[in-house]
């Protein structure tokens, strides 16, 4: 292995971090969009290699600085977060070049250059909660994501934006300062912050308070920021006021981190035997998936905003994953693995459809789909087939999902949750299908709007034939994450 | 002949399979480019539809060799793979649908130049896509497969339901769509993930894969699962999208709702029986008695409904409704004669059918006229077209010397096999309820004479439609003559054992 | 910490509910602001206190000195206090920004404008 090789997940990391401050250097707009594009794409490289590298060696250890844990913070890389790294670094890829055009009309010349510098921030905090095997430095890039969200979301157009932004800010920070106190009882208790020590050291203290305590407010706090039921409050404003090139990311990928770090937590750290054994977090878990599942997407029809609507689904769609995580078993975690590339796939091209409409059309509400399929047909298409992927029908990544979702229950014997989750596919029908028609039947209001520019159909149409793409051939999605699954079980303290 | 042993020679069996699927996309693709020159447009629907049988033709021979095809088209999920095979039944619904596609397709020519229809390519295009996803359920070698394609169908032929584009097609599109997708999400997908779930595979085996492996109670659940969630057979009560779709132009009801797509719903409930549970487990265990009932309830209350219609495509549907339940009734009586009756009715009803659809659409473009009660004395009129639709309703009613003579015999047959007395009260009550409501139309087009003089003069349909409609007749007749090779691959459906 | 004993955790717990009434039952935006940095710094305490060794010096090396507390636990404080410090800021900017669009800072008021919310 090459000396530079060696440093991958710590380059991983670095790029995007290092983009942020180049990119103010230059002048103009385009400067700091290379830079950040440039940032990403190179990550993307460097995951997609430690990808590679992870699953024909096996998992691998990286000393920050060369100091060894305990005194040092260590990055370690295996088949679950290397999947993670390439999904994010790939989304925000693709994300940009879409970003090139969107950010220009909705953000404008003048604060553009900021808003970059502040979404390579964003790349950087995402990807260092994925690569880190320390649980402070897990803070410390949560936070990061955090306040570089709060910013871009604020920089949406209505002035809601700013109170969306200011909920999640209280929200967010609240869920993180839970993390932080459940850190600080953890170190309290075993003298360490390493995630592997953690592990090893836990099992002896399971029983004492300090660390029950501490594993229900560091779950607590995962979730505020997973937005899982009842803590998804702030989700929808956020992604409905948002510029539509954040809430293309945003959707596409914070939700997916906060989830790979529940399943670390709950997993890696704690353990199968404490975390779902001694204690119900399995039960609650499902219990508040199903709920929120049905729930949010009953919610979802009666949306007047699309945005809205697509945010409400992706709650529901969260529901399903931390479904899988609470049924305790391989299949059930491969299923929540699955989901969690699949729908960064499916919500993504549904975003950036919308961004589209958005940026030709002025808005999102259900005025601007009406007669879609005869104004901008490119992007109803790319509508379409990603509400197609949501709903779960054949030959898309969501049939995939369902597929495993629907066995992993099955297997357990949970035939209610399959009704849940069935009934939930169909109410996903109902309101993708009621765009749909509007978008299809209904008379346009007069105006002549072109076709989205291509730069924007582009990545969006991507992210469409990755869908298809995956939806046909999932082997490779589906071996990475039933791999995943197993090694979690079978590494679990 | 050189010409066919210089096609078998090219073409292989496993090329011939997947170019069944890939050949009506590909004409998609070409309808779509040729759009815009309308005679080429439909020279291209026409050469694939030709095409497609040939290739069907082609499997067959193959399959009468000994040596069927199996093809892996794509490994979907680690162990589990898009396959596609053939066997009798899956032949034959595939001849039925690729045969009837090219008479159709001459029938939408006449059909839709005659009403002058807009959006034409989108049609042409989306019943080639269609007639893909009938292939691949055709061929599907396991559930998997077959589930796929089977909402490729449902996906496809929805934008030939709403081709209208009013107010009344996005309604009844809405129910065709939300019916057939509750069904295939809500029953059918966790039926397929139960029989995985307990079998470890979804192929499609002789004898079944779940014998041994469930027991009797769970396999009458998961026998009702199918039923009801295999919508596009029309069980009642999830049936309500066949009478929805009637919105769709007539060639559309003609052949998606008279053949494919109502074929494909009774050929995967029969391929669920005879390969998925094996018809000895079935026997077993009480589940398909239950499906008998459900299915005979079907056929007489869909009967009683159809005499109460007024418009006759509705009439139509209803009694496509009741046909289905004959199929299924017969699929689930789990005898030889019946399995073989099931099969055979499967071809005498398209043919049937398909002719009452096509006469309802040349009605429609010669006379504007949609309700029974316009139609006294048209016959005048429109002899052919009349005929024809006399010759469709006593295939429905099933009387010599049609087909559907030969196909309710042998399900008599299969009920006295079994020793049911329910469904031959069933077969014998909606005989008469079919009669009822067929032969007075026949009647009252040929003997009554004209209520009120028509708005404007007309005769025939255009050439193309009556050309078509006669054709299909014409067929019905033959199948009553000539159902020696057909016979034949249906005994091998059951093991060539009488 | 038989020192400091468990007085200490209770003015921790009492910093932390009262933070979190200020997030919670305070209407106007700053004042949740304020109650959040309480909150957070109800966890900078715990922190530092986890670091405190019964009878040790200082973490200042000093010539003679054997024992000393733990400098870790102030350290990850310094970076969490940099994180509050950083999000109280964008939050205050935020205020301003809400203050000039809306005309107010009461999330009441807020409301009312823009049922929405």
């Amino acid at each position: 292995m090459s000396t530079w090789q060696a440093h991958l997940p710590a380059l991983v990391v670095l790029a995007p971090l290092l983009a942020a401050p180049l990119s103010l250097l230059g002048r103009g707009t385009r400067w700091p969009w290379l830079v950040v594009s440039a940032a990403a794409w190179l990550s993307l490289a460097a995951s997609v290699l430690l990808l590679r590298q992870v699953l024909d060696d096996g998992p691998l250890r990286y000393f920050v600085g060369g100091w060894e844990p305990p005194w040092g913070i260590e990055l370690a890389v295996d088949p679950l977060n290397a999947l993670l790294l390439v999904l994010v670094t790939l989304l925000a890829s693709v994300t940009l070049v879409y970003a090139g055009t969107s950010v220009a009309r909705e953000i404008g010349h003048a604060r553009a250059p900021l808003f970059y510098a502040v979404l390579s921030l964003l790349v950087t905090g995402l990807l260092g909660i994925a690569v880190t095997g320390d649980a402070f430095n897990v803070f410390v890039f949560l936070e990061i994501s955090s306040l570089a969200t709060y910013t871009l979301i604020a920089m949406g157009r209505d002035r809601r934006a700013l109170t969306a932004s200011f909920q999640y800010l209280i929200m967010g920070t609240i869920g993180a300062t839970f993390y932080l106190i459940g850190i600080g009882f953890l170190y309290a208790m075993t003298g360490t912050l390493n995630m592997a020590d953690l592990a090893e050291r836990l099992p002896e203290l399971n029983h004492t308070r300090t660390v029950r305590t501490a594993f229900a407010f560091i779950v607590t706090g995962i979730c505020l920021k997973l937005a899982v039921f009842p803590l998804h409050l702030w989700l929808p404003n956020a992604y409905s006021f948002a510029p539509s090139t954040v809430s293309v990311l945003v959707a596409a990928t914070s939700t997916k981190v906060a989830l790979y770090l529940l399943i670390r937590m709950l997993f890696t750290v704690f353990g199968v035997q404490f975390a779902f054994v001694h204690e119900p977090t399995g039960n609650i878990l499902v219990a508040l998936a199903l709920v929120g599942i049905l729930s949010c997407s009953l919610v979802a029809i009666g949306q007047r905003d699309i945005k809205r609507l697509l945010a409400y689904s992706s709650v529901a769609q969260i529901g399903y994953m931390v479904l899988g995580i609470g049924m305790v078993s391989v299949t059930g975690l491969t299923a929540a693995l699955l989901h969690m590339f699949n729908h960064a796939l499916i919500k993504g091209a549904l975003f950036m459809a919308l961004g589209a409409v958005a940026y030709q059309l002025r808005g999102t509400g259900r005025e601007q789909m009406a007669g879609l399929a005869r104004r901008m047909p490119w992007t109803f298409w790319a509508f379409v087939l990603g509400g197609l992927s949501l709903v779960g029908v054949p030959l898309t990544v969501g049939f995939i999902s369902k597929w495993y979702l629907i066995l992993a229950a099955i297997e357990q014997g949970w035939w209610p949750v399959v009704a849940v989750i069935v009934v939930a596919s169909l109410l996903a029908l109902v309101y993708i299908g009621r765009v749909v028609q509007s978008g299809w039947f209904d008379e346009p209001p007069p105006g002549k709007p072109e076709e989205a520019p291509l730069a924007m159909l582009l990545p969006m149409w991507a992210l469409v034939l990755a869908n298809i793409y995956f939806g046909i051939d999932a082997r490779l999605t589906v071996g990475v994450a039933e791999r995943a699954a197993a090694m979690l079980f079978a590494l679990s303290p | 002949m050189s010409l066919v042993t210089l096609g078998t020679a090219a073409i292989s069996p496993e090329l011939a399979i997947q170019l069944a699927l890939a050949l009506p996309l590909l004409g998609a693709l070409l309808i779509a480019l040729a759009g815009r020159w309308p005679n080429l447009r439909e020279a291209v629907t026409l050469l694939t539809a030709c095409g497609l049988f040939a290739l069907v033709v082609r499997v067959l021979l193959a399959l009468l060799d000994g040596v069927p095809p199996r093809v892996e088209l794509v490994e979907m999920l680690p162990g589990l793979a898009l396959v596609l095979h053939t066997e009798p039944l899956s032949i034959l619904f595939a001849l039925l649908a690729s045969g009837l596609w090219i008479v159709t397709s001459v029938y939408s020519i006449g059909y839709m130049r005659g009403n002058e229809e807009n959006r034409q390519t989108r049609f042409y295009v989306c019943f080639a896509i269609a007639l893909c996803g009938a292939m691949g359920v055709a061929f599907a070698a396991n559930l998997l497969t077959l589930f796929v394609f089977y909402e490729v169908l449902t996906l496809s032929t929805w934008p030939l339901v709403t081709h209208k584009g009013d107010q009344a097609a996005e309604r009844g599109g809405r129910t065709y769509l939300l019916v057939l997708m509750s069904t295939s999400i809500g029953l059918l997908l966790p039926a397929i993930l139960w029989t995985y779930a307990v079998a470890g595979t979804t192929d499609f085996r002789a004898g079944g894969i779940l014998a041994g492996q469930i027991g009797p109670i769970a396999a009458t659940l998961l026998l009702l699962l199918y039923l009801f969630g295999v919508g596009k057979a029309a069980v009642m009560p999830v049936h309500r999208w066949l009478p929805a779709a009637m919105v769709a132009p007539t060639p559309v009801s003609a052949l998606l709702h008279a053949v494919a797509v109502v074929k494909a719903g009774v050929f995967t409930l029969a391929k669920v029986v005879i390969y998925v549970f094996g018809t000895g487990f079935l026997a077993q265990v009480p589940a398909a008695s239950v499906a008998i009932y459900l299915a005979g309830f079907t056929v007489v209350a869909a009967s009683v409904v159809a005499l109460r219609q007024q418009n006759l495509k509705r009439l139509l549907a209803y009694s496509t409704i009741a046909q289905l339940g004959y199929v299924v009734m017969a699929t689930m009586a789990l005898t030889a004669y019946a399995e073989i009756g099931a099969a055979m009715h499967m071809v005498a009803h398209a043919f049937g059918k398909i002719t009452l659809f096509f006469c309802a659409g040349a009605i429609y473009v010669a006379a504007r006229k949609t309700e029974l009660g316009q139609l006294d004395g048209i016959a005048r009129r429109m002899p052919w077209t009349m005929t024809a639709f006399a010759i469709g309703a006593l295939t429905m009613i099933g009387v010599p010397p049609t087909g559907g003579f030969v196909s309710k015999w042998l399900i008599v047959a299969g009920a006295f096999q079994r020793e049911s007395w329910f469904m031959l009260a069933v077969l014998v009550i909606s005989t008469a309820l079919n009669a009822a409501y067929f032969l007075p139309i026949v009647f009252r087009a040929f003997l009554l004479p004209e209520r009120s003089p028509p708005p404007r003069e007309h005769g025939e349909a255009p050439w193309p439609m009556v050309a078509a409609l006669s054709l299909t007749a014409l067929l019905s007749l033959l199948l009553f003559f000539f159902n020696q090779p057909l016979l034949a691959l249906a005994y091998a459906l059951v093991g060539g054992r009488p | 910490m038989s020192g400091l004993g468990v007085g200490v955790y209770l003015v921790i717990v009492f910093l932390m509910m009262a933070g979190m009434y200020g997030v919670i039952a305070r209407g106007n935006l700053v004042k949740k602001l304020v109650g959040l940095s309480i909150f957070q710094s109800s966890v900078f305490f715990l922190y530092i206190c986890i670091g405190f060794v019964d009878g040790a010096a200082a973490p200042i090396l000093t010539e003679g000195v054997q024992r000393y507390s733990n400098p870790l636990t102030s350290v990850l404080i310094l970076t969490a206090i940099v994180v509050g410090v950083a999000t109280t800021a964008l939050g205050l900017a935020l205020v301003v920004r809400i203050r000039q669009a809306f005309g107010s800072v009461e999330e009441d008021e807020i409301h009312a404008m823009d049922p929405t919310l």
